[in-house]
């Protein structure tokens, strides 16, 4: 009974792929193959406008919100590197010392060997400054009485790194009855640097939320498409499709989808950036000019697409790869 | 070219729906598949095309274990068949000629060879020049045809038709099974499945008949 000669099936398969025409009318055939796919699959999303605008604002929603907050920290972060990471010291002299007490104290700190310069800050000359430069002049002219303390800029010799001996410069300040407070300006910087890195990861964190809500919108969008088009897919098998030959156009899809959508956060972002450039310009002229608005740049915006286009691609291919095995030729 | 070895098959709840069936239908050869309802045609011939697997026995094809196909296996195999459908099982969004190009376009052909076959297809069944159409505007005779045309555009050694004719009317029927002895004589292997008994009895072709899933007539 056992006379089964098993033809290798390897074969079979060899001889079905070589069996139309020559080499470079295959491989004619294979490009064209994914061109078609590439193309009939943006025809497909053009000829159903609405839903696929619904979907894809949706994703780009989504993806402008992550490279939003992205962009944000990016400026945020420009702002904080402009400050300087130095060891100045700042001395707030209580409000009821008098000029020549504060004078006689700032001579004092500057016989001080560990001290490089000393500046002081008259209770007028902060008042001009905070005017010229906070943009609150008018608030600051309605008030009676000068709010602002006499500070004491002081900056330690370079020989003061170690840390332990600028606190100790800080606590002898401290002691001192002149002084309300001391307070070092690095320890600002750090602690804005720190808030930075918080936001950074935080944003980080957000990205890869709203990544995996991208995918899963696009695996849902997929899979409704393969829903409505399973009638094909099944005539597709029943002739001999091969899995890889019916995702092909839904890949495509997934494509598209994600590349729109990253094209489509582009814009949201760009817009966005261009309502706020002018009055952060205003605000930062306030300042030193330091500060300029930052767009998405020529890497962030490839990154952009890119991430969007491959989310769209991985999101078809989830759908693809778990429901394509339900979809048998019944 | 096809050979059942004491096949069964056994879906859940419903028991035995193929019993012990054996035949060999040798290359080139055309039968008929007959039998009530539920007899259990359309599930032999889903284990040929692989749409289902049996239970117990050996289905060869071409000399090939259709139990042992891989899964990754099956889309070559399939090539290897053209079916034929009742309800036809045409893309309603795509014209006759992308029809009747799927399964080539899928094994990977170019495009002057597509065309070319296609058309030989299309003048074969008598439907050259209705290319451009759509499905919907032919009548069922003709969706049939473009169906037979799609079935045998790849040149499979083997043709199944579940009830081909079950939705034509007598005359278009005769047509059709003519069409079926056309690709007989040009060496294809073709099976059948049909319960107009009384067209079977016009043609002198090999019976099988199916009773309760055992083959009662070969």
């Amino acid at each position: 009974m056992k006379h089964v000669t098993k033809k290798p099936i390897k074969q079979e398969r060899w001889q079905t792929k070589i069996s139309g025409g020559n080499f470079a009318d295959k491989f004619h055939a294979y490009r064209n193959l994914h061109a078609h796919a590439l193309f009939s699959s943006l025809g497909r999303l053009v000829a159903s406008r609405f839903s696929s605008a619904m979907t894809i604002v949706v994703l780009a929603i989504a993806i402008s919100l992550a490279s939003g907050f992205y962009i944000l920290v990016a400026n945020l972060q420009q702002l904080a590197g402009n400050l300087e990471a130095s060891n100045q010291i700042s001395l707030f002299i209580k409000d009821e010392i008098s000029d020549a007490r504060i004078n006689k104290f700032a001579d004092s700190v500057r016989r001080n060997p560990d001290i490089q310069t000393v500046k002081l800050i008259t209770k007028e000359q902060a008042l001009a400054e905070f005017q010229a430069y906070s943009g609150f002049g008018a608030a600051v002219k309605a008030l009676e009485k000068n709010p602002l303390p006499v500070v004491i800029q002081v900056l330690p010799r370079n020989s003061l790194e170690n840390e332990q001996a600028l606190a100790g410069l800080l606590d002898d300040f401290e002691r001192s009855a002149e002084v309300d407070f001391a307070q070092m300006d690095m320890q600002w910087v750090k602690r804005l640097q720190s808030i930075m890195e918080v936001a950074r990861r935080g944003v980080t964190l957000l990205s890869l939320l709203l990544g995996a809500g991208v995918l899963f919108i696009t695996a849902n969008t997929i899979r409704l498409e393969l829903y409505k088009r399973r009638d094909e897919v099944v005539i597709a098998k029943l002739v001999g499709a091969t899995n890889s030959f019916i995702c092909r156009p839904f890949l495509y899809s997934g494509f598209w989808i994600g590349f729109f959508s990253g094209v489509t956060a582009w814009f949201i972002i760009t817009t966005i950036m261009l309502i706020l450039k002018q009055p952060v310009e205003t605000l930062s002229r306030l300042y030193d000019d330091t500060f300029h608005v930052l767009f998405l740049g020529f890497t962030e915006t490839l990154a952009l697409l890119l991430i969007s286009s491959v989310l769209g691609v991985v999101g078809s291919w989830i759908v693809l790869h778990f429901q394509l095995r339900q979809l048998k030729p019944e | 070219m096809l050979k059942f070895d004491n096949v069964s098959m056994r879906y859940p709840g419903a028991g035995d729906v193929l019993r012990n069936v054996s035949f060999h239908l040798e290359r080139g050869e055309m039968a008929f598949l007959t039998g009530h309802s539920g007899a259990g045609k359309s599930t032999l011939l889903k284990l040929i095309a692989l749409i289902e697997r049996s239970s117990r026995g050996q289905v060869l094809l071409d000399d090939q274990n259709l139990n042992q196909a891989k899964d990754r296996h099956i889309p070559f195999i399939r090539r290897k068949v053209g079916l034929i459908f009742q309800d036809y099982k045409l893309l309603q969004d795509r014209t006759v000629f992308d029809n009747v190009a799927l399964p080539l376009i899928i094994a990977g052909y170019g495009h002057h060879e597509v065309s070319r076959r296609v058309r030989a297809a299309l003048d074969k069944v008598g439907l050259l020049g209705k290319e451009k159409k759509y499905p919907a505007v032919l009548s069922g005779g003709e969706q049939q045809r473009v169906g037979i045309a799609r079935a045998v555009v790849n040149k499979p050694p083997m043709i199944l038709a579940d009830e081909p004719t079950g939705n034509l009317d007598p005359e278009l029927s005769a047509e059709i099974m003519h069409l079926f002895e056309q690709f007989q004589q040009v060496g294809s292997t073709v099976l059948i499945a049909s319960h107009d008994i009384s067209l079977i009895a016009q043609m002198n072709y090999r019976v099988l008949k199916l009773d309760h899933g055992q083959l009662v007539e070969s």
